[in-house]
């Protein structure tokens, strides 16, 4: 068998929208040959319940994502900044509103 | 000695609970179980279109075919969902299809079985995917994160897919003499084999240890199973019909009911390939895949022909 007889076609990242003014999240993949039927493939697959007012598909292989065996390093700059969160500072007794 | 630091990472996450994730290390047999049992669900939804495929041009009404069309659809998205979830593991679609076709992975021995009259399409909804919903309902907490994602929202859409059968099964039930007669006849034929669906008992089953302690199952094959059983009597005496099972009591001393013996001799044929549509199921499965070769050659010489355009503009 040929190899493109058989091909699944490029696999795609979907992400939906659920409804106005959040964010777009991942819910799986879809292989397709090409954008317009990754959509569509999408809409058939993850959508037939209203799920979703708008989807993003995005080639799986264009997708960069670190390293779990690197996280402790990879995000260690953030742990030591705590400074960087509004409970690192004392109000004045007795304040409000802030 | 770096892998057993990694192996003592894993077991320490499985132990919190926390979820595995594709980049995350495993070990090669907890990655190993997992794309048998996760294909084996795949291919499971997938050869499940057939028997109820079947009837779609028989349909009693055209209520019932438009529903019937939702469901099977919904059926070969689930097959989707997973597929998707299993190749996050390593193996290509290619190589999962492949692997059904040369019967290296297996389906659910429940689909080996002929779907004869209207009523075993109630019945199949009402207690085929009463039994997977029980299963894939334990499924959400697996402890890999693209399987239990995959069960998540196939658990969403699978209560209607019991309710239309159990429906089915009651307008039957409370019908003429013969439809009562086509409903229990259905229940009759189909209870025993739902059952082995969820596989041999624990202490027969190779795979249980491991899939365990790795949480990558939940609950065990009998507990699953009993439960499917102890919710389900209830919903046969509502409609009327009656369990073909005439050691199925209730024991009150230990909160479940006691059922008879399960076939397992039946059980080991069906899944070896000697069931009743084994050969149909999978020969229909090649002829598809085979006859939509050049739908998947089209659409690919399409794609290539779209970029070679947008280059030369």
């Amino acid at each position: 068998m040929s190899n493109v007889k058989d091909s699944q076609w490029p696999l795609w990242e979907v992400f939906v929208q659920a409804s106005p003014g959040i964010p777009h999240k991942h819910v799986g993949s879809v292989h397709a040959p090409d954008k317009q039927m990754a959509l569509q493939n999408s809409r058939d697959l993850y959508t037939r319940r209203s799920e979703g007012i708008s989807i993003w598909v995005v080639p799986a292989e264009a997708i960069v994502a670190s390293n779990p065996e690197d996280s402790g390093m990879f995000f260690e700059p953030s742990n030591d900044k705590v400074y960087r969160h509004p409970t690192f500072y004392v109000m004045p007794e007795g304040s409000k509103n802030i | 000695m770096e892998n057993e630091k990694q192996l003592e990472q894993f077991e320490a996450k499985i132990n919190a609970d926390s979820k595995i994730e594709p980049k995350d290390w495993m070990p090669e047999d907890y990655r190993k179980h997992l794309i048998r049992q996760i294909s084996q669900h795949a291919h499971s939804e997938v050869i499940g279109m057939q028997p109820e495929g079947n009837w779609i041009t028989r349909a009693p009404s055209l209520r019932a075919k438009l529903i019937l069309l939702a469901k099977i659809q919904d059926e070969g998205g689930h097959g989707l969902y997973l597929y998707s979830s299993c190749e996050t593991l390593g193996i290509s679609r290619e190589e999962l299809i492949e692997q059904l076709h040369n019967g290296k992975a297996k389906y659910s021995t429940i689909f080996n079985y002929p779907v004869l009259t209207w009523a075993d399409v109630g019945a199949i909804g009402w207690l085929v995917d009463g039994a997977a919903i029980v299963n894939q309902i334990s499924l959400q907490r697996t402890s890999y994160g693209p399987y239990s994602r995959a069960m998540v929202r196939i658990c969403k859409e699978e209560s209607f897919h019991q309710r239309q059968g159990y429906e089915i099964m009651g307008k039957l039930a409370l019908g003429t003499p013969e439809q009562k007669e086509m409903a229990q006849d259905a229940l009759n034929r189909l209870w025993w084999p739902t059952l082995m669906m969820f596989g041999p008992h624990d202490a027969d089953s190779a795979h249980t240890g491991k899939a365990m302690k790795w949480k990558i199952k939940r609950e065990t094959n009998d507990e699953l199973r009993q439960r499917f059983i102890d919710k389900t009597v209830q919903q046969a005496e509502i409609i009327g019909l009656t369990m073909p099972d005439p050691e199925l009591k209730w024991n009150a001393e230990k909160n479940k009911y006691d059922h008879g013996k399960i076939d397992w001799e039946e059980f080991k044929r069906v899944v070896n390939g000697d069931g009743p549509c084994n050969k149909k199921r999978m020969d229909n499965h090649l002829k598809a895949h085979d006859e939509g070769a050049w739908v998947r050659e089209a659409a690919t010489a399409y794609a290539a022909k779209q970029v070679k355009e947008q280059v030369v503009a």
